[in-house]
């Protein structure tokens, strides 16, 4: 088995339309998910990133420079990440398909990348 | 694990808990940051939610999901009145947000529910059109989206969101307030709410358009909403006990109103099994308590006729004479159409086919109802009964061509083969 990142990626500004009975039907879905993962075993961990507070530190040739970013209000970002367990790529991406996020309707995205064992 | 803690039995995350925050956010929100501000207060309360929809799928659902969604929108509304550059005028406001987080005691339990009516109050104000209060209360009681809303009152999307809108700003220009009403003026204050609901639950057991004839979550919610206030020390008076019983005996029978192919099912086809013996106890007992008043309700005729059909072994069974003793009360106070209708219904199966069509025949040249597909298919059920099969083709055919929503154009179908 190996470990794989399973990164979140949305735009926040695409929730403010969903009525509240959606809203909390879509949160059943991801706990479903979630759980069907826990009862394989399959997730380690997860965690939700703050929305348009993020810095990003560079050396831009001169001096090490602090912006910030990325903006939530412009494109997608990272919202949050599942640590999980799975066999190989196919699989975790298997994982990933079935995730809500890459519901019917959804404009999110996942990116799955593997974690370097050694 | 942190995030990744057990939740799939929590049991705060319970059915319609977003449809009824939302409509406690708002609420709460109203009074804090003042009536005028009610779209600010939705706005609030809709992105709170939305925080939850984003945190929640990472870390769980919380332990005290209602506490994590009050401390969020009282976050929220801080950010907002820091960034108004006119939050000088609202200090006072501001000064009771920065307030220590509630916990969800009674106390907090018994506000939120104060904050609830005093909204309801306002949203179902007499300065408000018809069609506002309706609009605002499936807004606000029932957490119902514009989208939602517009299904459900068969008007397009355009329309609700102008309701809203100019009921937000009548709202602002008359400085109505969120005051709970002075005992004198609470009687014709609470009319004008217990209409509100009673319209908003029927868009739920008869939704005017669409595929989906019955919405049971839009009555479940008009019922909570009328739990609360009957159950409220100041508005728990005889007509709203009425109201309560009311949608209670309906709502014993919410499940048995389609069958499994969402058609719908009359009364004399429903499975009298299934209907909820201990939501119509409970019906009876409120109907009991709704009887001390000196003033007999709209709702206490309409709270009687249901509590009749609710205690009926059969439909045959059931005691017409009374039921058509409550409507001729009724239409004397209310002659609408339905009221009408059901009083010939009520009138043929106490008395016979022929006398009920004898009366239909008078409805028939009043020009508010001779384009009521109810009216037809009412005269085209009574023809069927008295064994005059082709002139009730004819009225179902008519019944069928005026007929809106799917699933009564679908039950119609049925009876024309």
């Amino acid at each position: 088995m190996a470990q794989f990142l399973l990164l979140l990626r949305d735009n926040p500004a695409n929730f403010g339309s969903l009525s509240p009975a959606e809203m909390q039907r879509i949160i059943g879905e991801y706990r479903a998910w979630a759980e069907g993962l826990r009862s394989r075993n399959q997730l380690h961990n997860s965690n939700k990133l703050m929305d348009g507070s993020g810095k990003i530190v560079q050396h831009d040739g001169a001096s090490v420079t602090l912006k910030d970013g990325p903006y939530a209000e412009t494109k997608e970002v990272v919202g949050g990440y599942f640590l999980i367990e799975a066999a190989d790529y196919a699989a975790a991406v298997d994982i990933a398909r079935s995730c809500p996020h890459v519901r019917p309707g959804a404009k999110g995205s996942i990116e799955v990348r593997q974690i370097h064992e050694m | 694990m942190p995030g990744a803690t057990a939740d799939s039995d929590v049991p705060g995350l319970v059915d319609r808990l977003f449809r009824r925050e939302a409509g406690r956010l708002t609420a709460t929100m109203a009074r804090r940051l003042g009536p005028g501000r009610l779209g600010l207060a939705e706005d609030i309360a809709q992105e709170t939610l939305a925080r939850a929809l984003r945190v929640w799928p990472f870390r769980g659902v919380p332990d005290e999901p209602v506490a994590w969604l009050h401390t969020v929108a009282r976050r929220l509304a801080l950010d907002a009145m820091r960034r108004d550059t006119a939050h000088a005028r609202h200090a006072p406001a501001l000064d009771m947000l920065a307030g220590p987080p509630q916990l969800p005691d009674a106390a907090f339990a018994d506000e939120l529910v104060d904050d609830e009516l005093r909204l309801l109050f306002m949203c179902s104000h007499p300065d408000l059109s018809p069609e506002m209060r309706t609009a605002l209360v499936l807004k606000t009681g029932c957490g119902l989206s514009v989208d939602e809303i517009a299904a459900g009152l068969l008007r397009d999307r355009t329309t609700v969101s102008q309701w809203l809108v100019r009921a937000k700003k009548r709202i602002r220009e008359r400085n109505l307030s969120l005051d709970m009403p002075t005992p004198d003026a609470l009687p014709a204050r609470l009319a004008t709410v217990l209409d509100a609901i009673y319209l908003a639950f029927n868009e739920g057991w008869s939704a005017s358009a669409g595929d989906q004839v019955v919405r049971p979550d839009v009555c479940l919610e008009m019922l909570a909403l009328a739990e609360r206030l009957a159950r409220h020390r100041i508005t728990g008076t005889p007509p709203t006990q009425a109201l309560y019983a009311l949608l209670t005996f309906h709502c014993a029978r919410l499940a048995t109103r389609t069958d499994t192919d969402g058609n719908l099912l009359l009364l004399a086809d429903q499975n009298r099994a299934l209907w909820d013996r201990a939501l119509i106890a409970r019906g009876l007992a409120t109907l009991a308590r709704a009887a001390t008043g000196d003033r007999l309700s709209e709702y206490h005729l309409l709270a009687g006729i249901a509590a009749e059909h609710a205690i009926a072994p059969t439909f045959d069974d059931t005691d017409w004479a009374s039921i058509r003793t409550y409507y001729d009360m009724l239409v004397e106070t209310s002659p609408s159409p339905v009221h009408r209708l059901n009083r010939v219904v009520a009138l043929a199966m106490a008395c016979g086919p022929l006398a009920g069509l004898r009366e239909l025949a008078m409805l028939e040249s009043d020009d508010a109802l001779v384009g009521f597909h109810l009216l037809h298919a009412t005269r085209g059920e009574l023809l069927r009964r008295a064994g005059r099969d082709a002139e009730a083709h004819v009225a179902f055919r008519r019944a069928f061509d005026l007929a809106r929503s799917e699933p009564e154009r679908r039950f119609l179908q049925q009876r024309l083969t």
